[in-house]
């Protein structure tokens, strides 16, 4: 086998030294004392305070009305990030499963409908999903925040491309096997798709761990900020508080919030690169 | 253990295709009937509504006293195996075998016992905890044939189950489905393209082409006394000599060949002369002239092909026929052969309609 050349490995290391190094430098500042970034700047070695930060950040309520810390918020984006991602594998894999194995008037269509909503992205509806959300009384909550991101194209494509690969001859199988609609759906395609339920649920994980703008007009009260908000409402006390900027918080936030979504994606890489891949059945 | 009747059976399909056009027929109790045909037949397709997979667009299906065109595939009591055997990928060889039978409610302990003896029968109780992925081709067919078998069904359809498998294991589980199939006496359909397999299998074959049934009978009787050309030509191995002639009121004549010894036909049609290979015999005072170029050895006999003599197709060539000839019989290229038959074992058709006339 040829060596790979030294120039690939150049390449390579710029890229991957470009990509992370904004990463290590918010890091290496949130460790650092507030006094110490306003007068030098940039860190880009971690200083003595640590434990100071990320303690007064996770524990200690803040926030304009004092009174949300780094946990609470941690704990919303998780409900946001996993209901998101749960409700959207089931909501696209139930469409698929209609759409590929039921035979009803106007599927081929329906179908294409909805993948066309995959070129409108969410700002276009969010007025129109704000105003039902809204009364329906359920502004505020977590089921407001996750039911009207739920329906999703892209998964639904996705399953309905899988749901195609399966060979005719299952369902046939099945159906003589006596199994029902239910039950060829739960016992046959749920357990097939595995590999691919994984791959999409780590992919919503992240887009919904990183939803903005719904969350942001969804949420009023403090207690229901996701990490990402928190981040945008410290720079806001910064800012107005008249006291001394607390970038370092900013930073270590900023950090917290990279955290979840990266350990998903290493921790469950095998499998989603598996799903995005995989052909054999 | 039931008897199958089709009564008039015909399938359209919504797009206004045409697959199955009246097919009438009855499958005695514990038979095992060969649906044999090219592809594209149709023969699939009726197994296919037999199993309840394809609707019936009319006609009526019968299994036993029950008329079952509108019942649900796994409320007719049949049991299918597939091509590609269509085993669950994700579920064990004993997750396979029970999915039916839990689907059906059995109790656990009586589905165990029906897939230990399943298994023993098909000497795949070893395999029982094994993904079907793990699992070499021919036992894979096993399974899905012990998938067949626990449900104890009135009939079996199988559907070319042994195409995916090599030469050798096709021969042997040929031989197998064969004995189960007896040992069971289980009704069995079995569909296939390939004539060997038909005609070793059957107790009774129906050659199925455009959607109709040519002809159905035993083996033997399909091949010494075929009722059209189709299925003269489509059972047997090697294929039936075909030689296109005219009757001239005493002999069949294509080009310079003359034959004699045939009387009352009609003239002034095409007509189709069909001569078995293995009634071909070296005859010095044979009527066919064979110019040999090609032997092949299959061992304990000898196919030769060559030109006959006198003959001319549209193409300007000379007609090729073909002689099933014992081991010893070994002759060069290009060595001239006096070849004869007996008139009484030729067959002769009218090539417009195909029909038998003698």
């Amino acid at each position: 086998m040829d060596r790979t050349p030294i120039s690939t490995h150049i390449i390579l290391i710029i890229g991957a030294v470009f990509m992370t190094l904004p990463v290590w430098v918010a890091f290496a500042t949130s460790t650092h004392a507030p006094e110490t970034i306003l007068r030098e700047g940039l860190q880009f070695w971690p200083g003595g305070h640590f434990f100071e930060t990320y303690n007064e950040v996770l524990f200690v309520e803040g926030g304009v009305m004092k009174k949300v810390t780094a946990m609470t918020m941690l704990k919303n984006s998780m409900i946001l990030g996993i209901g998101f991602a749960i409700g959207k594998v089931i909501i696209s894999m139930l469409a698929a499963y209609a759409i590929v194995y039921f035979r009803f008037r106007l599927g081929v269509p329906l179908f294409w409908i909805i993948f066309m909503t995959l070129l409108l992205p969410l700002e276009v509806r969010i007025i129109p999903s704000y105003e039902v959300v809204a009364n329906m009384g359920l502004l505020d909550t977590h089921t407001g925040l996750i039911i009207p991101l739920i329906a999703s194209a892209t998964g639904t494509f996705f399953f309905r491309q899988f749901f195609k690969s399966v060979p005719d001859e299952l369902l046939e199988a099945a159906r003589l096997d006596g199994a029902t609609a239910w039950g060829f759906f739960i016992d046959i395609l749920v357990p097939l798709s595995k590999t691919m339920i994984a791959a999409i649920l780590i992919i919503m994980f992240v887009v919904g761990w990183n939803q903005y703008l719904w969350p942001l007009i969804m949420t009023t009260q403090e207690d229901n900020y996701t990490l990402v908000i928190g981040i945008k409402q410290i720079y806001q006390v910064l800012n107005e508080g008249g006291e001394l900027p607390q970038f370092q918080k900013a930073f270590a936030l900023t950090i917290l919030a990279t955290l979840p979504p990266v350990l998903v994606v290493l921790i469950f890489q095998k499998w989603f690169v598996k799903g995005l891949v995989e052909s054999e059945k | 253990m039931a008897q199958v009747e089709l009564k008039q059976v015909r399938k359209t399909y919504p797009n206004g295709a045409e697959a199955i056009f009246g097919v009438d027929m009855k499958i005695d109790d514990g038979e095992l009937i060969v649906f044999v045909g090219p592809s594209g037949c149709g023969k699939s397709t009726l197994l296919r509504m037999v199993a309840g997979l394809e609707s019936v667009t009319s006609g009526e299906i019968l299994i036993g006293d029950r008329l079952i065109n509108d019942v649900s595939p796994s409320e007719r009591d049949v049991a299918m195996v597939f091509q590609n055997y269509a085993l669950y990928p994700h579920m064990s060889v004993r997750g396979n075998m029970s999915y039916g039978l839990k689907n059906r409610k059995m109790p656990a302990d009586e589905i165990e016992r029906r897939i230990v003896d399943a298994a023993k029968m098909l000497k795949i109780d070893q395999f029982l905890d094994r993904q079907p992925n793990q699992l070499s081709g021919g036992q894979r067919q096993r399974v899905a044939m012990g998938r067949a078998i626990v449900r104890n069904p009135q009939v079996f359809l199988f559907d070319e189950p042994l195409s995916n498998l090599d030469a050798k294991l096709r021969v042997q589980m040929r031989i197998e489905i064969k004995r189960l199939q007896r040992r069971m006496n289980v009704t069995s359909i079995y569909v296939t393209h390939d004539q060997t397999e038909a005609m070793t299998l059957a107790d009774r074959l129906a050659v199925i082409n455009e959607g109709q049934v040519e002809q159905m009978g035993a083996p033997m009787e399909l091949y010494s006394n075929p009722r059209t050309l189709f299925v003269a030509s489509f059972i047997g191995a090697p294929q039936i000599n075909l030689i296109p002639v005219s009757f001239d009121g005493t002999h069949l004549v294509n080009g310079d060949l003359k034959l004699a010894g045939f009387s009352d036909l009609p003239q002034g049609t095409e007509l189709v002369l069909g001569v078995r290979p293995d009634v071909l015999r070296v005859d010095a005072g044979g009527q066919f002239g064979m110019n040999v170029d090609l032997v092949e050895q299959h061992g304990g006999e000898n196919l030769i092909y060559g030109s006959l003599g006198g003959t001319t197709t549209d193409a300007g060539e000379p007609l090729e026929i073909c002689l099933k000839a014992a081991q010893a019989m070994l002759p060069a290229i290009d060595d001239q052969l006096t070849l004869g038959f007996d008139p009484d074992t030729a067959f002769i058709f009218r090539k417009d309609t195909g029909e038998r006339l003698k």
